[in-house]
């Protein structure tokens, strides 16, 4: 061994992880970024109280037995004339309680949103790694995919897919089907930008010798992908997540809104609006209004959160 | 007995344009010959040191040793197989176990997600060997301690890292560790600690190094024999004593007469004449004449041959 004592040794650390992380720059930065903090409680509470709806609503909307049409167009925090029920927001044209639909239909909204991304980050993140690790002609073919289907609206892309997929599925099973054609649907058009993402973090990361040392012990390529690659390239991939969770979101609500998207039966977010602007000129505005209110404050705030996000990520910004 | 054994040894990169570019622009493919017809043989537990400029195919060559690379031309067979045409899969696996890298970067050559006790056991857990307490007891050999095992790679300095890098190659008990430019990017305090775990570990390992270096005083350390490189081609190769007692090629003299040394300060400096060549299109003849004082006429028209000259092995026409 060399005589001269290992003189640099870090300290040993004594505090908890927690303190650790409470320390770091990312929760500095959070702390002192106001949009960040408000955004993320309004997230925060948009999603539980979908997680929690039952609990929470006053009716299940679903629930035929539950609603009375004589209900029907109560303005918010007006008693029924007929009944003397009062809604805090209002019912629609069936009786339904507004704030109930809300709740329910959030859920389908981030339900179809989330695991749109996810299913958009696995194919993306797939094709990225394997396009920018062998390169050639895989890499050409994947890449010259994904700039064509960039020169394509993702709205028209997502409507594409939906109807190949409702065609192709037999009528009983269409409404049941819908909700996961549309993640399909959405996943599908929403790939390309964490491929691209990945593929140059991908370059990157497999010119540096760390991958080139795994290479020469006979590491295969899928292994090299997964374990040495891919932990090094999903710090982008998360910002592009978040991100993607709004456009996804929004997405949904316009298929939904155009009438190809959640069926009546599983209304979205995206539904009711369509729903509700059936009778924004006959004066029931609250139907319209509140579940439009909400789309925007969950699309806002996650947006400006994945906005903050990358901010905070990335060091070359601040 | 000789471990490696490079015969031909050529590499060759394919640096043409896109096929557009090359249809519209009338261009040929171009190719630059990193390495060429390479020979050398390196003993079992020695030393065996390539030094040359950037530029002259050291690191190609070392990464053709490892694997990493195919060869162009000729082959390296290594405890008498040929890895690259060998088709017996059992085989080169197990020359593979055998062989090592450390890199020139010990910051991109360890995977700043993976804590250093993962980094360490990778070639072995690569080959399913039983990997408890390995990690630790490597770390102490290298001079680290056992604690640090739980860490990752960005809590250490870049002496460090390289002592994790060395631990990394010892783990699956190697025969052959290529080191390519192993202390280049470190502080010279440290560099000298690094240089001397090394020579240690050869010892105690029964360790066969390629070492690749610029830096001729690291080669004359630890080198038993030394390789010249010129322009991808081997233009001299000696022990230590001869080869800086006695240089034979114009190229190593200059590269001699360039090395800062600590006793001659204040001494007038000759910088090595003009730039090494481009590889695309080397020149005719000998590659060095157009830098070489002592050019005759025959060195722009024939490429000298590598010589016996009495130890050493030189590839210039007038040496003797």
């Amino acid at each position: 061994m060399t005589d001269t004592p290992n003189l640099e040794k870090t300290p040993v650390r004594d505090k908890s992880r927690f303190a650790v992380a409470m320390e770091s720059d990312f929760v500095y930065a959070f702390k002192r970024s106001p949009v960040a903090i408000v955004s993320c409680i309004v997230v925060l509470i948009l999603v539980l109280s979908a997680v929690f709806a039952p609990l929470i609503a006053t009716t299940n909307p679903f629930d035929p037995a539950s609603l009375n049409l004589m209900n029907g167009f109560t303005a918010p925090m007006e008693p029924n004339a007929f009944t003397g029920d009062t809604f805090l927001l209002g019912t629609d044209d069936q009786g339904r309680d507004v704030f109930s639909t809300i709740l329910y239909g959030m859920r389908i909204s981030l339900f179809v949103g989330v695991a749109a991304v996810l299913f958009a980050m696995v194919l993306g993140i797939t094709l990225g790694l394997i396009s920018g690790y062998f390169g050639g002609w895989t890499e050409t073919i994947i890449m010259r995919t994904a700039d064509v289907q960039l020169t394509f609206p993702s709205i028209l892309v997502a409507m594409l897919i939906f109807g190949i997929a409702k065609g192709i599925t037999p009528v009983e099973y269409r409404d049941q089907m819908a909700i996961w054609v549309l993640i399909l649907a959405i996943g599908l058009s929403d790939w390309v930008q964490f491929a691209r993402v990945v593929r140059s973090a991908t370059l990157v990361e497999k010119s540096k010798d760390y991958v080139a040392a795994a290479r020469l012990i006979g590491r295969k390529p899928g292994a090299i992908m997964l374990r040495h690659i891919l932990p090094n390239v999903l710090s982008p991939v998360l910002v592009i997540a978040t991100i993607s969770l709004a456009l996804a979101i929004i997405a949904e609500a316009t298929l939904s809104f155009l009438g190809v998207g959640a069926p009546p039966t599983q209304p979205s977010l995206g539904t009711l609006i369509r729903i509700g602007q059936g009778f924004l000129f006959s004066g029931e505005w609250w139907i319209l209004l509140f579940p439009a209110v909400t789309l925007l404050a969950l699309a806002l705030s996650v947006n400006l959160l994945g906005d903050w996000l990358r901010d905070a990520l990335n060091p070359r910004l601040r | 007995m000789d471990l490696v054994k490079v015969k031909n040894l050529s590499r060759s990169f394919d640096v043409s344009k896109p096929w557009l570019n090359r249809v519209i622009e009338r261009q040929p493919k171009l190719f630059l010959k990193a390495v060429s017809e390479v020979d050398f043989d390196i003993a079992e537990r020695s030393t065996y040191a390539l030094v040359g400029e950037s530029g002259s195919g050291k690191s190609t060559i070392g990464r053709m040793l490892v694997g990493l690379l195919t060869p162009s031309g000729g082959n390296v067979e290594i405890e008498g197989v040929d890895l690259a045409h060998e088709t017996d899969a059992a085989k080169v696996s197990a020359v593979r176990a055998d062989i090592q890298m450390i890199f020139q970067d010990p910051y991109a050559s360890l995977n700043p997600r993976w804590r250093v006790r993962d980094i360490i056991v990778e070639p072995v857990l690569a080959r399913g060997g039983e990997t408890k307490g390995l990690a630790e007891r490597l770390l102490e050999q290298v001079g680290l301690s056992a604690e640090d095992a739980g860490k990752f790679p960005h809590e250490f300095s870049g002496g460090q890292r390289q002592r994790i890098c060395i631990a990394r190659a010892l783990s699956s008990e190697p025969r052959l560790i290529v080191c390519d430019e192993p202390t280049s990017a470190l502080d010279v305090s440290v560099q000298a600690q690094v240089l001397n775990l090394m020579s240690d570990l050869k010892d105690s390992f029964g360790l066969t190094y390629l070492l690749i270096s610029h830096d001729l005083t690291v080669v004359q350390h630890m080198a038993d024999r030394i390789g010249v490189l010129y322009l991808g081609r081997l233009v001299e190769e000696a022990d230590p004593d001869t080869l800086f007692s006695d240089p034979k090629h114009p190229y190593t003299q200059m590269l001699l007469e360039a090395a800062p040394r600590l006793d001659a300060f204040g001494r007038e400096v000759v910088p090595p004449e003009g730039e090494i060549p481009n590889p695309i299109e080397p020149p005719k003849g000998c590659a060095f004449h157009p830098r070489c004082p002592f050019a005759v006429d025959r060195c722009r028209t024939e490429r000298p041959d590598l010589r016996q000259i009495g130890t050493s092995r030189a590839a210039c026409h007038l040496a003797e």
